[in-house]
């Protein structure tokens, strides 16, 4: 009898994992191979690959600016990530290898500040820029995101792990902070690195309210912005088109997300649990 | 003699000039622009003029039937969707960590994906399957389950259900890596020995492993209930905030009342400081819960 019930039990928990997994799944299969159906096969909800790739992909290029997007995407993104991580790490470093009683209260001010929801600092922002004349240029995209707060908290709890007696030993032999955090903080820590990497890489990439608004010609925007204008600019999309622009901006994402999923997952995972 | 004495000063302000860069990023991106809104919330503009109206947008915002309408659309999806969503999570984490269980890897990795997509890309596909004679309702359709195709978009309710559906849809294996990490962290002696005595394992999981999972609980409702807050790209993209403000939300609102409609920036401030108000209560109740253990 109990064994009977335990094999239902186990049964079961396949039977949901599966179902559950393939509803996780589908929708992105159906954005990968509708980008292949013309707009007709989509809407009336073919499932399988078609042939018509290459005409969706043709349109697409001739009426959106689809290279530059995603030039402009990987500029702003590879700038943000390498600020950001840089700035966050250094402060996370400072804040805790040198804590005193004053850096334990503006660290927790600036973790405060995590809690600011960002349609808070949309219209100012959105002023500031104006007055300094930068609307509509990469770097109003870049300098609100080269500071972040998550990166910060994200790298102390990581710098926890970082024994004094190596940085103490590094400091007799002379070497300047600057130095050791070069030379021995950075190395060490490459696992962290490569997570935060990727969190701010696709945190950048995919972000869409900020460079929406501050973005005004196409040649500036990013490939998501891009993409969103598709399916709102016309009364009845071509869905084609729309699906395979869609499948473009996800790839860089998606193949990332592939190669370094492991150290990803236990990278962010692993600042919760401390 | 006098490099011994400089030298404690020197080290104390270490932590300062590392984090200089942080701090000034911090105060000119976050800091200001977050006391220039408050200041802003006591304007009005119209055009290029604004004039001082004390508390005026404060009392305005809670005349106007779309602002509420916004505030309390917020509410319900939070109301609804975390809840199911958080639920679902915890759930799927706990089949996850079943003892011996096969194409783990796979399971993982399926229900991780749609966390990589982008907002505006899953919420686009989501528009795409829920049109009128689009792939859902033909699926219902052959399934049985209706005779003719629901109006996904133009009903005030189905619409909200398509938002709660799209957002469980993209959050969900989020929050459940969260609850595998933590049940990863918890010691498994307590419910085995409580399964030896006659307890089932379902049993023994509320009422001995979810007790422990309190604080990941508590941070996964509070960033999920801030999210859901700040809901913005998904109404863009999904339905646009109709039909009729079904859908409007207080970040849609604001962004509307900014950039397209009238340019009152002074009322938009006001909106926005409703949801500061908000978060930050909530964020006192997490460090409450969490300070008690």
């Amino acid at each position: 009898m109990a064994k009977n019930k335990k094999r239902v039990s186990r049964v079961l928990t396949y039977i949901v994992l599966t179902l559950v997994s393939l509803i996780s799944i589908f929708p992105c299969y159906w954005m990968f191979i509708s980008a292949f159906n013309s707009t007709e096969q989509i809407v009336g909800g073919r499932m399988i690959p078609s042939t018509h790739l290459m005409e969706n992909l043709r349109n697409l290029f001739d009426t959106y600016p689809i290279v530059q997007g995603v030039l402009n995407s990987m500029k702003i993104s590879c700038i943000t990530v390498m600020s950001s991580l840089l700035i966050a790490s250094l402060a996370a470093y400072g804040f805790e290898k040198f804590r005193t009683d004053h850096s334990e209260k503006v660290y927790n001010v600036i973790l405060i500040g995590m809690m600011v929801p960002f349609s808070a600092l949309v219209v100012p922002l959105y002023r500031m820029m104006a007055k300094s004349g930068i609307v509509n240029t990469h770097a109003a995209v870049i300098l609100p995101a080269a500071g972040s707060i998550f990166l910060l908290f994200f790298f102390r709890q990581n710098f926890r792990t970082i024994p004094d007696e190596i940085l103490e030993s590094a400091r007799i032999d002379g070497a300047g902070e600057l130095r050791i955090f070069a030379t021995i903080v950075i190395p060490t820590m490459r696992a962290t690195y490569a997570a935060a990497a990727i969190y701010a890489f696709m945190m950048s990439w995919n972000n869409y309210m900020w460079p929406m608004i501050i973005l005004s010609s196409d040649a500036k925007k990013t490939i998501i912005v891009l993409v969103s204008k598709i399916v709102t600019s016309g009364y009845y999309p071509d869905y084609g088109v729309q699906m395979a622009g869609l499948v473009i901006a996800t790839i860089p994402i998606a193949a990332i997300f592939m190669f370094l999923q492991k150290s990803f997952v236990e990278g962010l995972t692993g600042s919760v649990k401390g | 003699m006098t490099g011994k004495k400089s030298r404690p000063t020197h080290i104390r302000t270490v932590w300062f000039r590392l984090s200089l860069p942080m701090i000034i990023c911090v105060a000119s991106f976050m800091l200001y622009p977050f006391v220039y809104s408050l200041v802003l919330s006591f304007y009005s503009h119209k055009g290029l003029a604004s004039s001082f109206v004390g508390a005026g947008n404060y009392v305005k915002m809670f005349h106007d039937p779309t602002f509420v309408k916004a505030l309390g659309n917020n509410l319900l999806f939070l109301a609804i969707q975390v809840p199911l969503m958080l639920v679902l999570a915890l759930f799927l984490a706990y089949l996850l960590e079943t003892k011996d269980l096969k194409w783990v890897g796979f399971y993982r990795t399926a229900l991780f994906l749609p966390c990589v997509t982008s907002l505006v890309a899953y919420s686009l596909v989501f528009r795409t399957m829920f049109q009128f004679d689009g792939l859902v309702n033909r699926l219902l359709k052959a399934m049985g389950f209706i005779s003719a195709p629901l109006p996904w978009f133009t009903s005030r309710a189905l619409a909200r259900a398509v938002v709660i559906l799209a957002l469980c849809w993209r959050w969900t294996g989020y929050n459940m890596m969260y609850y595998i990490a933590g049940l990863q962290n918890i010691s498994k002696e307590l419910t085995e020995a409580a399964m030896i005595d006659g307890c089932s394992r379902l049993n023994a999981f509320i009422r001995i492993v979810i007790p422990q999972l309190k604080p990941v609980i508590v941070f996964t409702s509070v960033t999920s209930t801030i999210g859901t807050l700040q809901l913005f790209d998904e109404i863009t993209m999904l339905t646009e905030g109709g039909p009729g403000n079904g859908t409007m939300t207080v970040s849609y609102y604001i962004y509307k009342q900014s950039f397209e409609l009238n340019n009152n920036y002074g009322y938009s401030a006001a909106m926005s400081w409703v949801i500061v108000a908000i978060v930050a209560l909530l964020s006192l109740i997490q460090l409450r819960v969490t300070r008690e253990e």
